[in-house]
């Protein structure tokens, strides 16, 4: 077998195990909060592994245009996933959802929500 | 005037790059017309300013880039080792980080950033107070006290983006 054929196949099943962890990550933990923070290993790095996975072969082939778009799927994931969190976070925080803490580190603010 | 040419540019790249046929003259000029009329509508809009095409940031971003990813390749492998024990290892803690940036755009970057590397999650943006962020384990949230990732993103803001950020707020 070829090295790119292993290196792009040892990505994405990395990248699948990582999706699994997030997701066994998001039925484990206690409250929204934390399960955002499990659910985010889905979002940045099983993606970045899946899509790296994915651009290798294409760029072995010489179709680098592809490896640019599977750049372009992650740069629009990283800067929109974020975005989807905070509100989230944001919204749970606001409809009085009190986080599970061990520490609060601020005058007290998880006691407000 | 300069903004808006640059928007085109990059419409004209992302154009170029998403197409991938150059040899087809009708759609070659539909292309063009069409970034042409992103353009104009953004600008129609009043969206073509420091927030919509902020190329003040130019090369710090750049440099700025691949220190985030290393720093969310870390902060993945932080929580997925704290996820596969058998009782998850966690600490969950809420802290307020005072923002350093002087422009909006700058404390957007900042948030965004804190809440991209896994284990931190900003939750409310105040201006007096700062980011109100959540993170799963106490050394995340003094990760986020230390204020290393507050320090890079304020000096993202040249002066020049600052300068602008008071013009278009000031019509």
């Amino acid at each position: 077998m070829d090295w790119h054929v292993i290196a792009s196949g040892v990505l994405v099943i990395s990248g699948a195990f990582l999706t699994v962890v997030g997701a066994y990550g998001t039925l484990r933990l206690p409250d929204v909060y934390t399960r955002l923070h499990a659910a985010s290993i889905t979002d940045t790095l099983a993606t970045f592994l899946v899509l790296a996975g994915l651009a290798i072969p294409s760029l072995v082939a010489g179709e680098w245009l592809i490896a640019v778009k599977l750049l372009l799927v992650l740069i629009f994931l990283w800067f929109t996933s974020p975005i989807a969190s905070y509100s989230i976070g944001h919204a749970a925080f606001f409809a009085a959802q009190k986080p599970k803490l061990d520490h609060d580190l601020t005058d007290g603010e998880g006691d407000k929500a | 005037m300069g903004r808006a040419l640059g928007l085109l540019v990059v419409l004209a790249a992302t154009w170029l790059l998403l197409s991938g046929i150059y040899d087809h003259a009708l759609l070659f000029w539909l292309g063009a017309a069409s970034c042409l009329l992103c353009v104009l509508i953004a600008w129609r809009m009043d969206v073509v300013d420091h927030e919509g095409t902020p190329l003040e940031l130019g090369w710090r971003i750049i440099v700025y880039w691949p220190w985030l990813f290393i720093e969310i390749v870390k902060a993945n492998i932080d929580v997925i080792r704290r996820l596969l024990r058998a009782n998850p290892d966690i600490s969950p803690t809420l802290v307020r980080s005072r923002t350093m940036q002087r422009t909006d755009l700058g404390r957007v970057i900042y948030a965004n950033s804190i809440t991209l590397t896994p284990g931190t999650l900003s939750i409310d943006i105040d201006d007096g107070k700062g980011i109100l962020v959540h993170s799963l384990s106490r050394e995340g949230a003094e990760g986020v006290l230390s204020d290393d990732m507050n320090r890079r993103c304020a000096a993202l803001e040249s002066d020049r983006l600052h300068r602008r950020a008071q013009e278009d707020q000031t019509p």
